[in-house]
């Protein structure tokens, strides 16, 4: 079939299964924008790049599909370049296609020309510049299934205007459908090696204070149902990282919760004290092990990841196993019940008890706010967990916020958390959550944000109003930069240097009510619950209730950077407990 | 590829790595070493006998721990297809050296000595000057240049050293399976 380079892309995408596309069209993007009027994927117009890059991930995030974005070229695709590093640090699978000046052009400082695969190269798993309107189909088809197999990431393809471009004869080509990958470099790996595993599973039955550090890889690699069987049938205890929040279900007896720099106690604590870790696609990042030095000093390691490049990167582990997260899981069950199942397993009731000591003596704890102080932020995500669906979405922004949804929502479903982990990008959470509601339109969606956080991407609930995406916002008001504050608070003598961002400039409700939202405004406990509720009715229109929150309130738990994990700083009223 | 760090003489590592022969490979590859601070000492770029493929044989000098980190990284470049960490007692390597050095009449009995000795080529010859070319192991192309140098040499011009692995030399058991 005869057609154009930009059609081709169109189809080829519709091949791929895309239904829905975030973008913004310009100069050299535009003969695609024609054929998407006849094309089966709708198109969310946003109001900024960045937010059609997040609102792909957020899609990705709650869906596992791939979050497809389409922008054109020069200042679009610097735009976009945040959410592809935020995706490649966080393995998030998305494909986002960029306009380019036409071939000849390039090279010469056309308008809105900019170099987008040099800049986009060390934050993408792989890109493309496409140099004949023939090479679509199969470059799109490779596109996708580079996103999403092996360790999943962001793969770039920047297309000229001149194969796209129905005027130009460079555009004419014929469709046909690939129906392979021509990839002799790729060839992501899923099995892990059988042996390992069973050296694996042999460490485990003679583990004494075994911890399951689960990280992002369970959640890439569908694992949850795994790793719960695992838990269940070894009884070890689980800590899910910030990117596997949800990964296992938070009211199960044996989950600990998230370790780390913000983590719960007994979770810091299990690792340090663990005479065996059990990695599943954990990174050993370093807001999770603290000075590295230091991180569990007395544990062996068994380390299993789909990237070989993370076995050994910061940790050497005893045992490292390349693989699928979802499949070693399960055949590592297999070789476990071989060896003899639970009753192969020691007696553990020692440790058992030590954690439920710990888990007694620090629990997460704060205290209410008193007379007409504003309200306190956990309090606000106790009252907003306990009166949402236990499967509502919560996308999260980047601070203090964030580290108090983690530690206070109870995850208890896969694929609930959307979050910005490795990268830390503020302003994250309107598109992300815009995104997952696009990709779960049956589910509630909560983003929770920073009053900070919410200055950088709040244009995005035009979007959300406009197209028609019903996202609830939890605005903690602190007044500040607050993540930062706690820093220069505990860090720098209290020294307060470009944190305070003013109280009541801009008026969020009138922000909100002027971007299509309702604008709700809350500043004592009593009208926290029925603010909550009344949100929760509206599903025809996005929501922000500002919550009036304590400028002071700090996050801990805290391991202060470069510390070891076992000086974890506790909340002052826990300080003279014994550890 | 071997997960062990490879060869590490003077602390230099030499890598060979078979890529698509494909725009912009080599600027992702340069890039991963970049990014670490990494030098590259000498790089060597052709095509294989598979017109898809292009041989890269890259030196770089750094410590064994990073270099296994970005020997996995590399791994990961979609256009990488390959990579072998060349250890030189197992391998044989070879560069060419271009050379013009000063001779005039008087000691260029000398420096056509040395080219007898190591089997140079001579190029070009000018009033007072001399072309030549060494092909060999590294090492040997070293010492070649280093006995020019005191006759003034006026512009060298090395390719960086290709390398492959020696050949296996006993003879395989007829009886294996
Ligand atoms: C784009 C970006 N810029 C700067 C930072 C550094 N930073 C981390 S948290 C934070 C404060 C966030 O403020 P706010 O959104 O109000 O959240 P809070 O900590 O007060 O809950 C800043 C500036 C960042 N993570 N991302
Ligand atoms: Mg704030």
């Amino acid at each position: 079939m005869k057609m154009n380079g930009g059609q081709a892309l169109m189809k080829a995408l519709e091949n791929e299964g895309v239904d829905i596309l975030f973008g913004l069209p310009g100069g050299a993007i535009l003969p695609v924008y024609d054929p998407l009027i006849d094309s089966s994927i709708r198109h969310v117009l946003v109001r900024h790049e960045q937010g059609a890059g997040h609102m792909a991930e957020g899609y990705a995030h709650a869906t596992g599909r791939p979050g497809v974005a389409m922008v054109t070229s020069g200042p679009a695709a610097t735009n976009i370049v945040t959410p592809l590093c935020d995706a490649y640090m966080d393995s998030i699978p998305m494909v986002v296609v960029t306009g380019q000046v036409p071939y000849a052009a390039i090279g010469t400082d056309a308008f809105q020309e900019c170099d987008t695969t040099g800049i986009t190269m060390s934050v993408t798993k792989h890109n493309y510049l496409v140099t004949e309107a023939a090479d679509i189909p199969q470059v799109i088809h490779d596109a996708f299934y580079i996103a999403t197999t092996g360790r999943p990431g962001p793969v770039l393809v920047d297309i000229p205007k001149d194969i796209v471009d129905p005027n130009n004869p460079r555009s004419a080509m014929e469709w046909y459908t690939p129906d392979s990958h021509d990839l002799p470099g790729y060839l992501p790996n899923i099995a892990g090696d059988a042996e390992l595993i069973r050296q694996a599973a042999k460490l485990i039955c003679e583990a004494e204070r075994p911890v399951l550090y689960t990280g992002g890889g369970i959640l890439k690699s569908r694992g949850a149902e795994a790793l719960l069987e695992l838990a269940e049938m070894t009884g070890i205890h689980v800590v899910t990282t910030l990117m596997n929040r949800g990964g296992f279900p938070d009211d199960h007896p044996l989950c600990l919760g998230m370790p780390g720099m913000h983590g719960n106690y007994t979770a810091v604590t299990a690792m340090q004290e663990a005479d065996l870790l059990i990695a599943l696609g954990a990174r050993f990042d370093d807001r999770v092990t603290g000075k590295v030095g230091e991180f569990a000093p007395l544990a062996k390691v068994i380390h299993v990841d789909i990237d070989s490049a993370e076995l050994g990167k910061v940790r050497r582990p005893d045992v490292a196993i390349q693989g699928d997260c979802r499949v070693v899981t399960e055949e590592l069950v297999k070789a476990l019940k071989e060896m003899g199942g639970s009753d192969a397993q020691p007696d553990r009731n020692q440790w058992r008890s030590r954690i439920s000591g710990w888990q007694e003596r620090f629990p997460l704890t704060y205290e209410q706010s008193k007379g007409d102080e504003l309200l306190k932020p956990q309090y606000v995500l106790e009252q907003l967990r306990d009166s949402t669906p236990d499967d509502t979405i919560v996308a999260s922004g980047v601070g203090q916020h964030q580290m108090w949804t983690s530690q206070y929502w109870k995850f208890n479903h896969p694929y609930t958390w959307v979050n910005s982990g490795g990268l830390g990008t503020m302003g994250f959470a309107i598109p992300a959550a815009i995104g997952a509601k696009a990709g779960r339109p049956d589910r509630m969606v909560w983003a929770v944000d920073g009053d900070g956080c919410f200055q950088m991407t709040a244009q995005e609930l035009v979007t959300a109003a406009t197209e028609g995406f019903p996202i609830k916002v939890a605005l903690i008001n602190n007044a500040y930069l607050g993540m930062v504050r706690q820093w220069q608070e505990m860090f720098y003598e209290e020294r307060y240097s470009e944190v305070y961002l003013t109280r009541d400039v801009p008026d969020y409700k009138m922000w909100a009510e002027a971007l299509g939202c309702v604008g709700l405004k809350v500043e004592s406990p009593e009208e926290v619950g029925p603010a909550i509720a009344q949100a929760n009715e509206i599903n025809d229109q996005p929501v922000v209730v500002e919550f009036r929150c304590e400028a002071e309130e700090n996050v801990f738990p805290m391991v202060p950077a470069g510390m070891s994990n076992s000086d974890v700083v506790v909340d002052p009223s826990q300080r003279d407990r014994p550890r | 590829m071997s997960s062990a760090p490879g060869s590490e003489v003077g602390g230099t590592t030499t890598l060979v790595v078979r890529v698509e022969n494909k725009a912009g490979v080599l600027a992702r590859v340069a890039g991963l070493f970049a990014r670490r601070g990494f030098n590259i000492e000498s790089l060597a770029v052709a095509p294989t006998d598979d017109e898809r493929f292009s041989r890269l044989t890259i030196v770089v000098g750094v410590d064994a721990a990073p270099m296994e980190q970005v020997v996995k990284q590399l791994d990961k470049l979609v256009n990488v297809v390959d990579i072998q960490e060349l250890n030189p007692a197992a391998s044989v390597e070879r560069e060419l050296m271009m050379v013009t050095v000063r001779a005039d009449s008087e000691i260029r009995g000398q420096i056509l000595d040395l080219v007898r000795i190591f089997q140079a080529t001579v190029l070009n010859v000018g009033y007072d000057e001399i072309m030549v070319s060494l092909t060999g192991s590294p090492s040997r192309v070293d010492d070649f240049e280093d006995l020019l140098r005191p006759y003034g040499i006026v512009e060298v011009q090395r390719t960086g050293k290709v390398a492959l692995p020696k050949l296996v030399k006993s003879t395989p058991d007829p009886l294996a399976p």
